[in-house]
């Protein structure tokens, strides 16, 4: 592997394991929030139970987000000074901001976790949303960061120079709405599908119990309803986001696609992979006219394909798959939310059959490979790109050596890591079964 | 006015630093006595430890990243020089960093069985990192860096037999347990705890001369190796003298007795001064450091960030201060100065805050 090849696995397998941890971090605190106001409104001790049992494995998850995010903090000046350099002169902004939010988050996590019986009940829904608004505020920070990468604003490189520097435009830049959001939105879907994927084992496992297949019940309810308000959320604006990246980085929507030949009524490709010999995608499902439909809201909408663009300019091709996973994840997963509900509250039947349940227990893992694909393909496919036409990822890298070996040693502790948190949560879980912590009995009769 | 702005970032960065050098001490330090008052079964000094531990490591923790985030805003013309040479220090902080506060945390979640061991790891590998950490400043004098290709790298072998690398570590060391000693002490004659308050006194006053001892030890070193750094340095001889005299005055006070009181010591005295110790010191070694953030490669002013960039900052900070500060203080309220959480009243929560 080149110095350069290195560098960028070594740093996305930092990412790809943060981003594990991080996205549960603002989503799991959501769930939270939302059964501490369900606790607060229907004075169910159940709700206020999973709150705290939801609090204590999230405990665990911050042992690992914050030091896999300090590692990732630090690595990119380590690993990427040359890129950073311009990111200090030009968009350090929304680095600098985003510390207050971890301040937020990190003084209201430890008031709610270790100050919880001294608090009033809203002072500690106060405490839990600004955890909420900390880790999200977080999120779209960093992603800001992200999407300067793809969208550069903000500044006029005169001989390389860089020059007329406003801040502010460099953070408002063109596709930081859209993504932003984007990042919120599907981190919130991935916490309350973790939650569900939890709850639905627990039911297939406790159907004896009547009390606990309830507080389960109750758990994966929830869970369904805030995962389906967000998977539609994250559908819908994610088509925004395709229509940006339309806009603004054409080459890697037509490499998502596999579009070879600029043209209008483009089709959209479903499945296979990119042939670069046959120009075509193999073994796809096409839709005619939907990619222009897409990009451009309409059939007739020309959408640029990857000829028109120099061959050393061309993303991977191999980012359709990763495109592809993401899209399809999403919409799985809004099936599932929808099909759940209509049999929940329209057909009014109580229990869900069999294989509902398995796809619920699946969906936490699914959305969480959702996130790995979708960064993945944003951080892939803007190569050769660190600055979209302004800085080279080769450009960027660190010239000192040893990146192998590093790259070796910190993937062995990220392992090791994985491993001691799961093994901590079951032990957790198993010496503190929900039996103990339940009340004798919920306040109220079962509604379904 | 270029300069003036690189002198004022270079101040903020400062007392950030001096900010995380107080709080990470103690942390560190408070991690390691819980690991080893528990192992010499001196459980009420452990659990003060945790107790001061558990809600403050995250936060703590924050301020390592505005540290880095400041340093690459602030002045990104260092980002090449200090990125290179502090490639395989760095990544070695940032494991034992990992392992610290992971196992740190799943010690309060995991069985009995295995506590003791995740104790040790993190009490570990958390003195070793103001250990290594502290190796930052001499790097950036500059003796211990040399160009290859072009590329400034770090000269391992020369760093490692130089009289720098044990007194600056040795200095890191002794410091973070003499100061995360004093503030437990105090910690636990707020809480009435008079077991603790002994067993965390006494380790302060063996540990004072050492750490005295030490800081004398990097004068020498620095003579040694960076020559233009100390010659710098006793141009601020007063405020090192300054420093001294703090330093004595609060260790000192470990053994003043008010009439009446039962066990003699005013701790929080003694950390009030230490505490004033480190900024009059830090202040003498920035000034002779400046203008160079790695001697004589880069000045303030040659890595200074965009003029407009650093207006933006300096407002973000401003009204982030603002935000915060509420935040800050309510925290400090709650695990500080709440006798109901120091003293841990049995009938309100255990050590993490379960009933
Ligand atoms: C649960 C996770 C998840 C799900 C179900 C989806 N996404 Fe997504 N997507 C992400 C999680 C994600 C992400 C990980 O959060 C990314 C990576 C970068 C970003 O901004 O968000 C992303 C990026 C991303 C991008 C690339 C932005 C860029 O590279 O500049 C596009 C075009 C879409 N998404 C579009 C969609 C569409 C049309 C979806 C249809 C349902 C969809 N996403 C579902
Ligand atoms: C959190 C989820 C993320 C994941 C899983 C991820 C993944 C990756 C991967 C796989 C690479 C290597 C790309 C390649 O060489 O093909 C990479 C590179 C990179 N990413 Fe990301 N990324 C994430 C988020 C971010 C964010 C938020 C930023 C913005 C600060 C970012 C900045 C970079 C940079 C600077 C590089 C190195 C240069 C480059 O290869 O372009 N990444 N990332
Ligand atoms: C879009 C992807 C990312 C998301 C959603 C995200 C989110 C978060 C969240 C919620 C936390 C709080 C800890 C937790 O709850 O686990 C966190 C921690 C952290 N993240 Fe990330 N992050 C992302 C990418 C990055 C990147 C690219 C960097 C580095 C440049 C980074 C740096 C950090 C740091 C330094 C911390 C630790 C903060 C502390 O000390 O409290 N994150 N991240």
């Amino acid at each position: 592997m080149s110095h350069t090849l290195i560098a960028r696995s070594f740093f996305g397998t930092t990412m790809g394991f943060h981003i594990i941890f991080a996205t549960l971090g603002v989503g799991i605190p959501l769930m939270i929030l939302a059964a501490e106001l369900l606790y607060q409104r229907t004075g169910d001790r159940d709700y206020s139970v999973m709150a705290r049992r939801w609090t204590k494995g999230f405990a665990v998850l911050l042992g690992i987000g914050i030091p896999t995010g300090t590692i990732a903090g630090v690595q990119l000046m380590l690993l990427w000074p040359g890129f950073m350099t311009f990111v200090g002169k030009v968009i350090s902004l929304p680095f600098q901001i985003e510390l207050y939010a971890f301040f937020i988050e990190a003084l209201f996590m430890s008031i709610y976790v270790y100050a919880y019986d001294r608090l009033r009940p809203w002072q500690r829904i106060a405490s839990v949303s600004l955890v909420t608004l900390g880790a999200m505020a977080s999120a779209v920070l960093i992603t800001n960061v992200h999407t300067f990468e793809d969208t550069p604003a903000g500044f006029k490189l005169v001989d390389g120079r860089i020059m007329d520097v406003h801040p502010w435009q460099a953070f408002m830049n063109p596709s930081f709405v859209d993504q932003a959001v984007h990042v919120a939105v599907s981190a919130f879907m991935t916490g309350a599908f973790f939650i569900a994927t939890i709850a639905a084992y627990k039911m297939l496992k406790q159907r004896d119990y009547i009390r606990i297949y309830t507080f389960h019940r109750k758990a994966l309810m929830l869970s369904l309803a805030v995962g389906g308000i967000f998977s539609v959320l994250t559908a819908l604006n994610g088509h925004e986001t395709a229509q940006g990246v339309a806009q603004w980085n054409p080459e890697k929507l037509a490499a998502a696609e596999g579009l070879f030949e600029t043209r209008t009524h483009a089709p959209l490709a479903i499945g296979g992979y990119v042939s670069e010999k046959d120009q075509d995608v193999k073994y796809a499902l096409k839709i005619p006219g939907m990619l222009s439909f897409l990009a451009g809201n309409r059939f007739d909408a020309r959408v640029k394909g990857l000829n028109d663009f120099p061959r050393d300019e061309w993303p991977p091709l191999f980012i359709h798959v990763l495109f592809n996973g993401m899209v399809g994840i999403g919409f799985l997963l809004l099936a599932l939310s929808v099909i759940g509900f209509i049999w929940n509250k329209i057909l009014r039947r109580p229990a869900f059959p069999k294989i509902m349940m398995w796809g619920f227990v699946a969906s936490g893992p699914l959305a969480i490979l959702g996130i790995e694909f979708g960064w993945i393909f944003a951080c892939t496919g803007r190569q050769p790109w660190v600055i979209y036409r302004v800085m080279r990822t080769e450009e960027a890298v660190t010239g000192a050596g040893h990146l192998a070996g590093l790259f070796t040693l910190f993937l062995a502790v990220y392992i090791v890591l994985l491993i001691a948190a799961l093994l901590v949560l079951y032990f957790l879980f198993r010496r503190h079964p929900v039996a103990n912590d339940l009340p004798p009995s919920s306040g109220k009769p079962e509604s379904l | 006015m270029h300069i003036a702005d690189a002198t004022l970032a270079v101040i903020i960065l400062w007392t950030f630093i001096f900010v995380y050098a107080v709080a990470a001490s103690i942390d560190f330090g408070a991690g390691f006595w819980s690991m080893l008052y528990m192992n010499r079964g001196k459980l009420g000094a452990s659990e003060m430890a945790n107790r001061y531990l558990s809600p403050s490591w995250e936060v703590t923790n924050v301020f390592i990243v505005l540290i880095v985030v400041s340093l690459y805003s602030f002045f990104p013309g260092a980002n090449d020089i200090l990125g290179s040479t502090l490639l395989l220090p760095g990544s070695v902080i940032l494991l034992l960093l990992a392992f610290r506060s992971a196992f740190l945390v799943f010690s309060h979640s995991a069985v009995e069985k295995y506590r003791r061991v995740l104790t040790v790891i993190s009490g570990m590998s958390g003195v070793m990192i103001p250990a290594l950490l502290i190796l930052v400043l001499p790097v950036t004098h500059g003796t211990f860096i040399h160009a290859v290709n072009g590329v400034k790298l770090l000269d391992f072998s020369t760093l490692f037999m130089s009289l720098s690398f044990y007194a600056f570590t040795g200095f890191a060391i002794t410091n973070t347990l003499y100061l995360s000693s004093l503030l437990l002490a105090d910690y636990a004659r707020v809480a009435g705890d008079q077991e603790a308050y002994r067993v965390y006194r006494k380790s302060a006053i063996g540990l004072g001369p050492f750490t005295l001892l030490m800081a004398v030890m990097i004068v020498v070193a620095l003579q040694n190796d960076a020559d233009w750094l100390f010659l710098r340095l006793q141009g601020n001889f007063f405020w090192l003298l300054l420093a001294v005299f703090a330093f004595l005055l609060g260790y000192l006070a470990l053994f003043y007795s008010k009439k009446g009181k039962a066990k003699p010591g005013v701790p929080r005295a003694s950390v009030v001064l230490t505490i004033v110790q480190y900024l009059l010191a830090g202040y003498a070694y920035g000034k002779a450091h400046y203008p160079y953030i790695v001697y004589p490669y880069v000045t303030v002013a040659q890595g200074f960030t965009d003029p407009n960039t650093f207006r933006a900052l300096s407002i973000s900070y401003l009204i982030g201060l603002m935000l915060l500060l509420p935040g800050f203080i309510f925290f400090w309220k709650m695990f500080m100065a709440d006798h109901r959480y120091i003293r841990a009243d049995k009938d309100s929560v255990d050590d993490r805050g379960n009933k």
